[in-house]
């Protein structure tokens, strides 16, 4: 296997074990009571109006999503020169950041599902949006967030600088 | 809000429902029992437990004239407030969304449509949730044109409104008021969803569909029910609420919505029905069966059949909606309890009782399925055989019997009646279908038990089956025995029994399940008429012949119905109304039985 290859497997398997530990703390967190935000959930309504198909189809992008990301990651590690679970957890926090100030809150927007406080839900449009860090859907949701994607960042970090 | 003690009269409530969780309407426009997500969870509006935990009241404002009736076929709700200034319709429902458009719907919907039907009145609004049992009070934030968002809490929970709300912090609620004109129409919409984005759905014209989607759903539902008798619009009221309390993600059938509203003022039986007990269940499936829904009868042999594995091969006496095991009872001591009954209760310690009588209910109710046409599957075949080995160990031993006695084991008569109906009947399937059990074994236990009925547990001075062996006091369930066909209506012995429950248990022309002066169930305390037990007395007077007597009977009780033709577990002996948790499947299942057996008769 070449080196590149093996990276590119490296990553693969890395990814998806991050983007599972992400994806647990973020479900955890949904069945504890904590946050009410499912992004699996939020990225299948793009697509249907069924919920149960939302569910799946929305499982499926994520982890692919999850994958692209981890070759993101791989690609900031190797632009910055170094790479550690400390940098990884910085860098997935800043992430999770990301997520809550500037992508959830453009999503009433662009989601053809999700409705606004500013026109109300309309034919079609029914899904409550996220608001602020998403602190609509709890307030515990920004602490949540966060600490899912910093785990991701930090294993992540964390296989690229052991490998 | 209502007076702290104000408490409406169980039957001044009226239930809807969609097959997931129930909300019982009081006749002031008040929703003041619904638990969220399940029947079985914990309650968001409780105030009929106790005023202060939680309502969701619309009403007219000043004294009104109060008319209710169920839109036929349905069990969607309007109440009729008329004032001298004018008339409101309210209209209740719980959503049942339209399966064929692929929309997103909200966990649970509660939908109320607020109409003036004539002249002009002001309407009154006032949503006060209470979460966890009415433990913590709301707190409220608004969200632009969706409504309000209730925070402080783990789920999602949304009302809105085209009624402008404030919130009123003082006593942790929304208020709003609106005056309406002949013609004007304005909505409220409470979406619960438990651990994802609130789904909002619009008010106007999408929340008419959906309410028009309810009503032809359970429209839909009842033109399936095969039913041409007479007396056809009480045993359609009752198979709606048997449907209602068919739980539709499990197959599970609730006994009742409610728990702890008390079989007596004051307590201190209390109990919390919102569980599966295998022995309403079966007799709820029975009626289906009657009635030609086959569907339900399939769900529930599949929900046994999953849920009994934990307990394989004894049954427990009741399970949660999913199969759950453990019904810890507790006490709720920060409620007031229904007009002061205490101890509120959540769980039920009978769970782990032994009651004999389940295995014979279950066992006909399979053997009545298999009549329909229905087929088992060779693991429900292996099942059943396990149950019939596990009758034949158990049925010498005392038990709790039918009423869930709460003192030590007796050697009930109708339980050991009811192992006699499960060996019968298991024996009935196995000469149908190849099962791993042998027959000669089954033929003997039956004879066996029948042997020992008819030596301890009939008394010849009395001329007439008594509760348990060797004593004198007797039980309502007997008259059950010749619908079970362990004897024949008309044997003088049946008779005996009638006319001897007739005599000890009757009062005021109720009849009670047992005598209560007596510490039959371990308390002291008197209790009112168990409802169901009245229907079995008209069922058995149809089956004996006795049709006019039956048929009086039948209409009397029909009566004691509520002004929308619900019944609780119990019957006020002084008082007629409806006593005890409410709506109560078993009684429901009984009138079924009784009207189908006055209309065999009648045919006949």
């Amino acid at each position: 296997m070449t080196q590149t290859a093996s990276e590119i497997a490296s990553i693969l398997i890395w990814g998806f074990a991050a983007t599972a530990a992400l994806s647990g703390v973020m479900f955890g967190a949904q069945r504890m009571g904590y946050s009410r935000l499912s992004i699996p959930f939020l990225i299948g309504t793009i697509f249907t109006g069924d919920r149960s198909a939302a569910h799946a189809l929305g499982l499926v992008v994520y982890l692919l999503g999850g994958w692209l990301f981890a070759f993101v990651y791989y690609f900031i590690f190797a632009s910055i020169g170094r790479a550690g679970w400390d940098l990884g957890l910085l860098i997935g926090a800043v992430h999770g950041a990301v997520l809550l100030v500037m992508l959830l809150p453009l999503l009433p927007y662009v989601h053809p599902r999700m409705a606004s406080e500013y026109e109300g839900p309309i034919r079609g449009r029914r899904l409550q949006p996220p608001g602020f860090l998403a602190l609509n859907y709890g307030y515990r949701t920004p602490l949540t967030t966060i600490v899912a994607h910093a785990l991701y960042g930090l294993i992540l970090g964390a296989m690229v600088s052991l490998t | 809000m209502d007076a702290p003690g104000d408490f409406p009269d169980v039957g001044d409530y009226a239930v809807i429902g969609n097959c997931r969780t129930a909300a019982l309407v009081s006749n002031r426009g008040s929703v003041e029992w619904m638990c969220v997500p399940t029947f079985s969870d914990a309650s968001i509006f409780g105030a009929i437990l106790d005023r202060e935990a939680g309502h969701f009241r619309v009403a007219p404002a000043g004294e009104t004239r109060v008319t209710r009736a169920y839109i036929e076929g349905t069990n969607v709700l309007a109440t009729t407030f008329e004032s001298d200034h004018g008339a409101i319709r309210l209209t209740d429902c719980l959503v049942l969304p339209d399966e064929r458009k692929p929309q997103l719907y909200a966990q649970h919907e509660l939908l109320r449509r607020v109409e003036c039907v004539s002249g002009e009145m002001e309407v009154e609004v006032s949503f006060a949730p209470r979460y966890d049992y009415g433990r913590k009070a709301a707190r409220y934030a608004p969200r632009g044109k969706l409504g309000w968002q209730c925070v402080g809490c783990s789920f999602g929970a949304m009302l809105s409104s085209d009624i402008a709300l404030a919130e009123d912090r003082e006593h942790a609620r929304l208020t709003g008021k609106a005056r309406l004109k002949q013609g004007e129409t304005r909505w409220l919409s409470f979406a619960y969803d438990e651990d994802e984005a609130s789904v909002v759905a619009p008010l106007g014209e999408e929340a008419d569909e959906r309410l028009k989607s309810t009503v032809a759903w359970w429209k839909g539902w009842c033109a399936q029910c095969r039913y041409d008798g007479p007396y056809r619009n009480e045993v359609l009221r009752s198979a709606l609420v048997l449907k209602l309390l068919n739980c539709a993600t499990s197959g599970a059938v609730l006994a009742a919505p409610t728990t702890s509203l008390p079989e007596v003022a004051g307590g201190p039986r209390n109990w919390d029905y919102r569980y599966c007990w295998i022995r309403d269940s079966a007799l709820v499936l029975h009626a289906f069966l009657r009635l030609g829904c086959l569907q339900e009868a399939e769900g529930f042999l599949e929900w046994l059949l999953h849920a009994t594995r934990l307990t394989w091969q004894r049954f427990q006496v009741m399970y949660d909606l999913y199969g759950e095991v453990k019904l810890d009872e507790r006490e709720l001591s920060h409620l007031s309890g229904y007009r002061g009954a205490k101890p509120v209760r959540i769980g039920n310690a009978a769970h782990d009782q032994l009651q004999l009588d389940i295995y014979g209910e279950l066992m006909a109710t399979v053997s009545r399925y298999v009549q329909s046409g229905g087929t088992l599957d060779p693991v429900e075949l292996g099942m059943l055989a396990g149950v019939g080995r596990h009758v034949m160990k158990l049925w010498h031993l005392p038990d709790q019997g039918i009423w869930e006695t709460r003192r030590p084991p007796r050697m009930h008569t109708f339980s050991k009646a009811m192992c006699w109906v499960a060996l019968d009947r298991l024996g009935r399937i196995a000469e149908k279908f190849d099962m791993p059990i042998e027959r000669e074994r089954i033929a003997a236990d039956c004879d066996a038990i029948r042997a020992e009925i008819e030596e301890k547990g009939f008394d010849e001075e009395l001329g007439s089956y008594v509760a348990y062996y060797g004593g004198k006091e007797t039980d309502a369930a007997l008259l059950l025995l010749a619908r079970y066909g362990y004897r024949e209506p008309g044997h003088p012995r049946m008779e005996g029994t009638y006319r001897y429950i007739a005599k000890v248990l009757c009062d005021n022309g109720l009849i009670h399940r047992y005598r209560d002066d007596t510490g039959f169930d371990g308390f002291a305390a008197p209790e009112n008429a168990f409802a169901p037990c009245n229907f079995w007395a008209a069922e058995y007077l149809a089956n004996a012949g006795h049709y006019d007597e039956a048929k009086k009977l039948f209409e009397r009780l029909c009566g004691f119905a509520n002004d929308v033709g619900l019944f609780a577990e119990e019957i006020g002996t002084r008082t007629g109304k409806p006593v005890g948790n409410f709506p109560q499947a078993f009684t429901h299942v009984s009138l079924i039985s009784a009207a189908t057996a006055l209309f065999q008769h009648k045919t006949a």
